[in-house]
C-alpha cells in the first residue's frame, strides 16, 4: 500500500507570501535615496534582532515540548536555578546586539538627520558641486496642503512637483494644529507644527506620482488630507514651472486668510504668483493684517519684556480665535466643515475661555516661548511680515 | 435681572437637549441595551434583596481582597466597552473604501478611537493590574491587609468614578476627538470647544487620584508589612514587580495630573500654556504627557512580567531561574523607563544627538527585558511543565512578546521611526506588546489566582478555548497591520482610497472577530465554572502546588488572611515550608485586629463624579457644591474613630477548625 504523499503544511503559507508580493509595500521599496537608506536600517535592525528572536522562539517551543510533564524521560531538576556562566550569556547576548545596533543608530541618526543637507543623490552618485537644491515651503492646513516655491514664486495646493535627482529642501509649518508631512516613497516624515519651522532634506530618484499625506491626526477632515508628489525630469519640471507662471492667478495674504478656513478635499491647483515672505508670516502667525509677529514678541521678551505696555499687544497676538467671530463652520478643527455638526450644544462662536480678557500685565513678560523659532533653536530668519510694535522700537 | 436664557444656563450650564444623541441610531440602540441591562441588574438586586449585602460586604469593604476583585470586575466591564469600540473601528476600516463612507462619519469615528485608547489603558489595563496587585501582594508578603485600608477603598471608587464619567460621555454630550493623549492645540479650547476634551480631562483627573493613592498604599504595604524574615531579596517576584510598578505610579502620575491641570487652565480660564497664540507651546505638552506616558507602559507590563514569573515557576515545578537577575532587570527597567520618553516623537525635529540618545536608551531597555525572557526560558529547562491554562498564556506570551519587542527596537532607531511613526506598523507594535504582554499576563493571572479568590478553579476547557481564540485572533488582527504600516498607511484614518489595502483590513477584522470569540469563551468560562463549582472546588488552598505564601491559606482566604503571621526563610516561602514539613498550627489563636468598613470612599467618589460633571457642563453651582461637600465629608471622616475592631478568638478558632475539617476531608 502506498503511503499517501504528505502535504507540507508550510505550503499553505504560499498564498500569503503571494499576497505580500502583490501588495505595494512602499516603505520597503521607496524611490528616494533617504527613504531607501531608512528602509535599509529597518532591514538591518530586523536581521540583527532575529539573531536572538529566532533562537528564543525555537527554544521556547522546544523546551515546552521537551519538558512537558508527560515526558518522564526528560531530566527534572527542581533545585536548578542558578548558573553564573549562563547568566553572563543571557545578559551579554542582548548587550552585544544592542551595542551593534546602538552604533548603527548613532551614525545613521546623524547621517539621516532630516535637517542635514544631502551629500549624495543615491548610493552610487555623490552630489555634484553645481547642483542647486530646490526649496519648497510646506504648510499643513485644515485639511489640505499648501506648497510654496519661493525661488519660482509660485504656489500649489495638494500637489507637489520636483525634479528627479535634485535635492529638495523642505521647510515645514502648519496653520492651526499639529500634522506630519509624509511622502513614504521619498523620505521619512517630519511634524508640521503651527508657529514652528521644521526641515526635511530629501531627493527623489525616479519619476512618478507618489502619495503624500498627513501622518498625525488633526481633526475631522484628516482622512482626506492627502496630496500627490510628482517626481519629474528636470525638463518636465521646467516646463511645468513655465506653464504655471504663464497663468495670472495670485496667492496673497488675503487669499491665504480665506484659504486657511477648514475645508476638505480641496481640488489640486496652481498659483502663478505668490506674495513674498508669506511663509515667514505663516510661521510667525501674523498673516492677518494687524497681527504682531511671534518673532517680534520674542524679541520684546528677549529684551526684558515691555511691562504694562505689553497689554496693548494682547489683541495683536490673538491667533487661535481669529475665526471665532465669523460664525459656524469655520472655527474649529473638530467641527466638520460639511456642517455635520458635533453633538456639543454650544454654538461654535461661544468661546467661554476667552470671554473674559485677562486684566493683568503679565502677558508681555517672561513667556518662555518658542513660537516662530525652528526647533533646533535658531531664531527664525528676519522677514518683513507683521507690524513692528512701538515697544520693539524702544527696546532697540 | 435674569432673562430666561440666563436662568437656564445658570442651572444647566451648557447642557441642553441637543447634548443627548437621540439622532444617532447606534448610540440610541446602545443606550436602550444598557438601560435594559441596567434595569434588569437593578431589578434582580432588589428582588433578591442584595443591596444591603453589596453595600455592607463589598462597596464599603476595606478588605484588600474584595477591593482587588472589584477592580477586576470594573476592568472586565470596561474591557467589553473598549472592545466594542475596537470592533467598530475594525468594521469601519474594513468597509470604508471606494467612496463608501462606512458606518461612522469622522466626528463619530474620532471619538471611538479616542475612547478605545483611553478606556483600554486607563480603565481596563490599569484596574486589572491594580486589582491583581491589591489581591495578591498582601497575601504574598504574609500581611492581613494593606497599610491604609480605607485609602484603598477610596482609590478604587475614584477609579470607578473616572470610568463612570467616561461612560456618561457616551450618552450625555460627546467624548474627545483628539486621540488618547489629546495633543494640543487640537485639544485646546479653540479647536475642541465641546465637552469631549473636558470629559477626558476630568475622567482622568478623578481616576488619577485613585491610581496615585493606590500606588502610595502598595509601596507602604510592601515596605512596611512584610512577614518577619522576608527581606527584600526574599520577596516573591510578583511583589517585586508590583513594588517597582507602584514607584513608577507615584513618580509619574503627578506629571499627568499637572499636565492635564495646565490643559484645563488653558481651556477654562484662558491661560496660554499650550495654545498657539500669546507664547504658548504645544510641544511642551507632548513632552510632559510622554514623561508620564512612557513609564505608564512599564506600569502595565512590569506586573505582567511578575505574573509570568510566578506562573512559570509554579507550573514547571521548579525554582525561578536567576531570581536576583530578575530583580535587577526589573529595577533597571524601572529607572530606564524615565529616560526614553522622547522616542514617541523623534519626528518633532529634535537634533540628531538628542534623537540618537533617546533611541539608544530605548534599545538598552531591551537588554534587561531579554534577560527576563531567558530567565523564564531556563526556568522551563529541566522542569516538569504542566500545561494548565495560566501556563498556556505564558508560552503564548513568550512567543508573541518577543516579536513585539523586536518591532519596538526597530521603532527605536530614529531614521527608521521616521518612516514607521504613526503608521499602522506602530499600532501593530504596541498592541503586540500590550495584548501579547499585558492582556495575556492579566488573563494568565486571572486564571492562576481565581481559585484563591473564590475557592474553585476555572473550567480548563473554556479557558483553553479563550486562549486559542485570543492567540490566533491576535495574529490575524495585527499581523496585517504590520503589513499595512509598511505600505505607508497611517493611523486614525476613517476612509481609504487605495482598494489594494482592503483585503488586509478584512483579515484584521476577522482577527478582531476571533478575539471576540476569545472574550465570549472567557465569559462562558466564568459561567460554566460557576455552575461546576463543586466539581472544581479547591479544598486545600493550594490547587496548583504553588510556591508563594498566598497558597498557604485557605481558598478563599479568611478575612484576616493568616491566623498567625508566617515566618520566612526562603524566597519560595510556601515551597520551602512544604519541603520542611510545615504543620498548620491548630491552637493558640488570639483575637485579630482588623480595619472597619466605611462608606466614605463611595460618597467621596460619588461627589467627585458630580464635581466632574459640573465642571464639564459649566454647572458652576454643582461643581462648587460638590467640592464643598467633598471637603466637608473628608473632614468629617477624620473624626470617625470607629475604624477598627477585633475578630474574637472564638471566631478565628471556628474558621480555622472549618479549614482543618476541609483539609482532612481532602486527605
Amino acid at each position: 500500500m502506498m503511503k499517501p504523499v504528505k502535504f507540507p503544511r508550510s505550503l499553505l503559507l504560499l498564498p500569503l507570501l503571494g499576497m505580500l508580493a502583490g501588495c505595494n509595500m512602499v516603505v520597503m521599496s521607496p524611490f528616494g535615496d533617504i527613504a531607501a537608506q531608512q528602509r535599509d536600517l529597518i532591514v538591518i535592525s530586523t536581521l540583527l534582532m532575529l539573531l536572538i528572536i529566532i533562537p528564543v522562539i525555537c527554544l521556547t517551543l522546544f523546551f515546552a515540548w521537551r519538558y512537558r510533564a508527560a515526558n518522564t524521560a526528560a531530566t527534572y531538576d527542581p533545585e536548578w536555578h542558578h548558573s553564573t556562566r549562563l547568566e553572563v550569556v543571557i545578559w551579554a547576548a542582548p548587550l552585544a546586539i544592542i551595542i551593534a545596533l546602538g552604533a548603527i543608530t548613532w551614525i545613521s541618526t546623524h547621517k539621516l538627520d532630516p535637517y542635514r543637507p544631502l551629500d549624495r543623490i543615491d548610493a552610487q552618485r555623490p552630489l555634484p558641486a553645481d547642483v542647486k537644491p530646490l526649496t519648497v515651503q510646506v504648510v499643513a492646513l485644515d485639511w489640505k496642503w499648501l506648497f510654496i516655491y519661493p525661488e519660482q514664486g509660485l504656489a500649489t495646493v495638494n500637489e507637489l512637483y520636483a525634479p528627479v535627482d535634485v535635492p529638495i529642501n523642505f521647510e515645514i509649518t502648519a496653520s492651526s494644529v499639529m500634522n506630519s508631512f509624509y511622502i513614504p516613497a521619498l523620505a521619512g516624515q517630519v511634524y508640521a507644527m503651527p508657529g514652528m519651522r521644521t526641515k526635511l532634506h530629501a531627493v527623489i530618484n525616479q519619476a512618478g506620482a507618489y502619495n503624500g499625506f498627513s501622518a498625525n491626526y488633526s481633526g475631522a477632515g484628516f482622512s482626506h488630507m492627502t496630496f500627490t508628489f510628482n517626481g519629474t525630469s528636470q525638463a518636465d519640471f521646467d516646463a511645468w514651472v513655465a506653464k504655471t507662471k504663464a497663468g495670472n492667478t495670485t496667492f496673497d495674504r488675503a487669499a491665504y486668510l480665506e484659504f486657511e478656513k477648514p475645508s476638505e478635499r480641496e481640488p489640486k491647483r496652481q498659483f502663478a504668483n505668490v506674495e513674498d515672505n508669506l511663509f515667514d508670516a505663516i510661521v510667525n502667525l501674523c498673516v492677518k493684517p494687524g497681527q504682531m509677529c511671534a518673532k517680534d514678541m520674542m524679541h520684546i521678551d528677549m529684551m526684558g519684556g515691555a511691562g504694562k505696555e505689553s497689554h496693548e499687544n494682547r489683541e495683536k497676538l490673538r491667533y487661535d480665535t481669529r475665526h471665532a467671530d465669523e460664525g459656524a463652520g469655520t472655527n474649529a478643527a473638530t467641527f466638520p466643515a460639511h456642517g455635520n455638526d458635533a453633538r456639543s450644544p454650544e454654538s461654535p462662536n461661544q468661546e467661554q475661555p476667552h470671554a473674559a480678557p485677562a486684566e493683568n500685565g503679565m502677558q508681555g513678560h517672561d513667556m518662555g516661548n518658542m513660537g516662530g523659532q525652528d526647533t533646533h533653536g535658531n531664531p527664525a530668519p528676519e522677514g518683513e511680515g507683521g507690524i513692528a510694535p512701538k515697544q520693539l522700537n524702544q527696546a532697540n | 435681572m435674569f432673562s430666561h436664557l440666563d436662568t437656564k444656563s445658570l442651572i444647566f450650564g451648557r447642557l441642553d437637549l441637543g447634548a443627548f444623541p437621540i439622532h444617532e441610531p447606534i448610540l440610541v440602540a446602545t443606550f436602550i441595551a444598557v438601560a435594559l441591562g441596567g434595569i434588569a441588574v437593578v431589578g434582580a438586586l432588589t428582588y433578591f434583596r442584595l443591596w444591603g449585602y453589596l453595600w455592607k460586604e463589598w462597596f464599603t469593604s476595606v478588605d484588600h481582597k474584595k477591593i482587588g476583585i472589584m477592580y477586576i470586575v470594573l476592568a472586565i466591564i470596561m474591557l467589553l466597552r473598549g472592545f466594542a469600540d475596537a470592533l467598530m473601528m475594525r468594521t469601519q476600516q474594513a468597509i470604508a473604501f471606494n467612496g463608501n463612507e462606512g458606518i461612522f462619519p469622522p466626528h463619530h469615528y474620532d471619538q471611538i478611537f479616542t475612547a478605545h485608547g483611553v478606556i483600554m489603558i486607563f480603565f481596563m489595563a490599569m484596574p486589572f493590574v491594580t486589582g491583581l496587585m491589591n489581591f495578591v501582594v498582601p497575601l504574598q508578603i504574609g500581611a492581613r491587609d494593606v497599610s491604609f485600608p480605607f485609602l484603598n477603598n477610596f482609590s478604587f471608587w475614584m477609579t470607578a468614578a473616572g470610568a463612570a464619567l467616561i461612560m456618561i460621555s457616551l450618552f450625555v454630550g460627546e467624548f474627545a476627538r483628539t486621540g488618547w493623549l489629546a495633543y494640543p492645540p487640537l485639544s485646546g479650547a479653540d479647536y475642541s470647544p465641546g465637552v469631549g476634551v473636558d470629559y477626558y480631562i476630568w475622567g482622568l483627573q478623578v481616576a488619577g487620584v485613585g491610581t496615585t493613592l493606590s500606588g502610595i498604599n502598595l509601596i507602604a504595604t510592601i515596605v512596611k508589612m512584610r512577614a518577619p524574615g522576608m527581606t527584600m531579596m526574599k520577596m516573591p517576584i510578583f511583589t517585586w514587580t508590583s513594588f517597582c510598578t507602584n514607584i513608577l505610579i507615584v513618580a509619574s502620575f503627578p506629571i499627568l495630573t499637572a499636565t492635564l491641570a495646565l490643559l484645563s487652565l488653558d481651556r477654562y480660564v484662558g491661560t496660554h500654556f499650550f495654545t498657539n497664540d500669546l507664547g504658548g507651546n504645544p510641544m511642551m505638552y507632548v513632552n510632559l504627557i510622554w514623561i508620564w506616558g512612557h513609564p505608564e507602559v512599564y506600569i502595565l507590563i512590569l506586573p505582567a512580567f511578575g505574573i509570568f514569573s510566578e506562573i512559570v515557576a509554579t507550573f514547571c515545578g521548579k525554582r525561578l531561574f536567576g531570581y536576583a537577575s530578575m530583580v535587577y532587570a526589573t529595577c533597571v527597567i524601572m529607572i530606564l523607563s524615565y529616560l526614553v520618553w522622547l522616542h514617541h516623537f523623534f519626528t518633532m525635529g529634535s537634533g540628531a544627538s538628542v534623537n540618537a540618545f533617546f533611541g539608544i536608551t530605548t534599545m538598552i531597555i531591551s537588554i534587561p527585558t531579554g534577560a527576563k525572557i531567558f530567565n523564564w526560558l531556563f526556568t522551563m529547562y529541566r522542569g516538569r511543565i504542566r500545561f494548565e491554562v495560566p501556563m498556556l498564556w505564558t508560552i503564548g506570551f513568550m512567543v508573541t512578546f518577543v516579536i513585539g519587542g523586536m518591532t519596538g527596537v526597530m521603532l527605536a532607531v530614529p531614521p527608521a521611526d521616521f518612516v514607521l511613526h504613526n503608521s499602522l506598523f506602530l499600532i501593530a507594535h504596541f498592541h503586540n506588546v500590550i495584548i501579547g504582554g499585558v492582556v495575556f499576563g492579566v488573563l494568565a493571572g486571572f486564571n492562576y489566582w481565581f481559585p484563591k479568590a473564590f475557592g474553585f478553579r476555572l473550567d480548563a476547557f473554556w479557558g483553553k478555548m479563550s486562549f486559542w481564540f485570543w492567540l490566533v485572533g491576535f495574529y490575524f488582527a495585527f499581523m496585517p497591520l504590520y503589513v499595512l504600516g509598511l505600505m505607508g498607511v497611517t493611523r486614525r484614518v476613517s476612509q481609504f482610497e487605495d482598494p489594494s489595502l482592503q483585503i488586509w483590513f478584512i483579515i484584521a477584522a476577522f482577527g478582531a472577530f476571533l478575539i471576540a470569540l476569545g472574550i465570549a469563551s472567557f465569559i462562558i468560562q466564568l459561567i460554566v465554572s460557576f455552575m461546576k463549582r463543586e466539581e472544581l472546588r479547591d479544598l486545600t488552598g493550594d490547587p496548583w502546588n504553588g510556591r508563594t505564601l498566598e497558597w498557604s491559606t485557605s481558598s478563599p482566604p479568611p478575612d484576616y488572611n493568616f491566623a498567625f503571621t508566617p515566618v520566612i526563610h526562603d524566597h519560595d516561602s510556601w515551597y520551602d515550608m512544604k519541603r520542611r514539613g510545615y504543620t498548620r498550627p491548630l491552637e493558640g489563636f488570639r483575637p485579630i485586629h482588623m480595619p472597619k468598613n466605611t462608606g466614605t470612599g463611595v460618597i467621596l467618589a460619588g461627589l467627585s463624579v458630580a464635581l466632574g460633571f459640573g465642571l464639564i457642563w459649566y454647572m458652576w453651582w454643582l461643581a462648587a457644591l460638590s467640592l464643598v461637600a467633598i471637603i466637608v465629608v473628608s473632614i468629617v471622616h477624620t473624626f470617625n474613630y470607629k475604624r477598627d475592631f477585633y475578630i474574637p478568638a472564638d471566631e478565628v478558632v471556628a474558621t480555622e477548625a472549618e479549614r482543618t475539617q476541609l483539609l482532612t476531608r481532602k486527605a
